[in-house]
């Protein structure tokens, strides 16, 4: 199978993943981003640098799979992980508002019961 | 007995004092006695200046939560206090505090669990608008399909609940819109469910917290609340927290 990945934009695509995962790193070590989520982010890294490196690996795959039109697998493989990325935040974004409720009415039950409303 | 008489505020300066007023002009009766409970959702008027001067036992919560999050630390603090029945009652002067008694006398009576305050037995008083009564309709025809049950006025939430039901939204309550589908979770609990004529007043103060485009978000996002706490219910078999 003949190279599909010119020289140029593999480079650029090494150096795009690479500086990426610097971002992500240095967003953990200044604890603005948790791991939990980091370890996403950093998959995600890993998998741009699979296929900047192994040059054909997208054609193989697309073809593996029956998709005639290599690039369109990207697209399909994006859009299905920020879509399910997406729900994750929602379940997040849920859990704290519920827990949000919750300390917001013991803080207004305490203030009653340490008569501090008086 | 003790009756706690949840009131959520949410701005109504206006007419929280004349709420009180009314509940404390009430005659005395040796069987139960009356706490008015107030809730203050974060108001961003005069409600808790007004509350203070009261000298009622309060709740000023630190956040907005809506009216759900509202009744709903009204009744955790009635259940951490030993309340026997919990009535809600709202701060706009909607509900007619003078047909408590009637209200929780199905409890005493130990008839109900649940007891409703609908607008639509005796026909009497506010009744609404059209389109409103129509979403109202529309919800006895959605819990007479899932509770089997008639239910005329699923949306009213003047109600009074005993310890049993009492225990069940503390441990869950819907944040928004949550009269529907709360009857959904009392009766998929086994809990009795019953409804007495009342005759309610237009509100006094404040605007009401559905109005046009809302009011179509409160269709679908109400009946969608209940077939999924009806699911939960019936397949899992308790509400797991949220």
């Amino acid at each position: 199978m003949e190279n599909v990945v010119p020289y140029k934009i593999q480079i650029i695509s090494i150096i795009g993943a690479v500086l990426f995962m610097l971002f992500v790193f240095r967003l953990i070590i200044k604890r603005k981003l948790k791991i939990e989520y980091a370890i996403l982010w950093m998959l995600c890294t890993v998998i741009l640098l699979v296929f900047a490196i192994w040059r054909n690996g997208l054609d193989v795959i697309a073809h593996m799979l029956g998709v005639f039109y290599a690039p369109a697998l990207i697209f399909l493989g994006a859009i299905f992980a920020i879509v399910i990325f997406l729900v994750h935040m929602s379940v997040v974004n849920t859990k704290q508002e519920q827990q949000i409720k919750d300390l917001a009415q013991q803080l207004a039950l305490l203030k009653e019961e340490l008569g501090k409303n008086k | 007995m003790k009756v706690a008489v949840v009131i959520p505020c949410y701005n109504e300066e206006a007419s929280i004092k004349k709420v009180i007023d009314e509940l404390r002009s009430l005659e005395k009766n040796n069987k139960y006695d009356l706490f008015p409970i107030v809730v203050n959702d974060c108001s961003t008027d005069n409600t808790l200046d007004v509350i203070k001067q009261l000298g009622v036992i309060y709740l000023n919560l630190p956040i907005n939560l809506g009216i759900g999050g509202a009744v709903q630390v009204g009744f955790k603090y009635a259940l951490k206090n030993k309340f026997d029945i919990a009535v809600q009652l709202d701060g706009d002067g909607q509900h007619p505090a003078d047909q408590i008694s009637e209200l929780i006398k199905p409890i005493l009576n130990n008839e109900w669990d649940v007891v409703i305050g609908s607008r639509f037995i005796s026909k009497e008083g506010f009744q609404s608008t059209f389109f409103r009564r129509l979403g109202i309709n529309y919800f006895k025809w959605l819990n007479k399909i899932l509770i089997r049950k008639r239910i005329t006025d699923s949306t009213s939430g003047f109600r009074a609940i005993n310890k049993k039901a009492l225990e069940i939204v503390c441990d869950y309550y819907p944040d928004d819109y949550p009269e529907p589908e709360a009857l959904i979770l009392y009766s998929l609990n086994y809990l009795k469910i019953g409804e007495i004529p009342v005759v309610m007043k237009e509100r006094r103060g404040g605007v009401s917290s559905i109005h046009s485009y809302k009011s179509i978000y409160y269709m679908v996002k109400v009946t969608l609340a209940m077939l999924f706490v009806y699911v939960n219910l019936k397949f899992n078999g308790k509400r797991s927290a949220l």
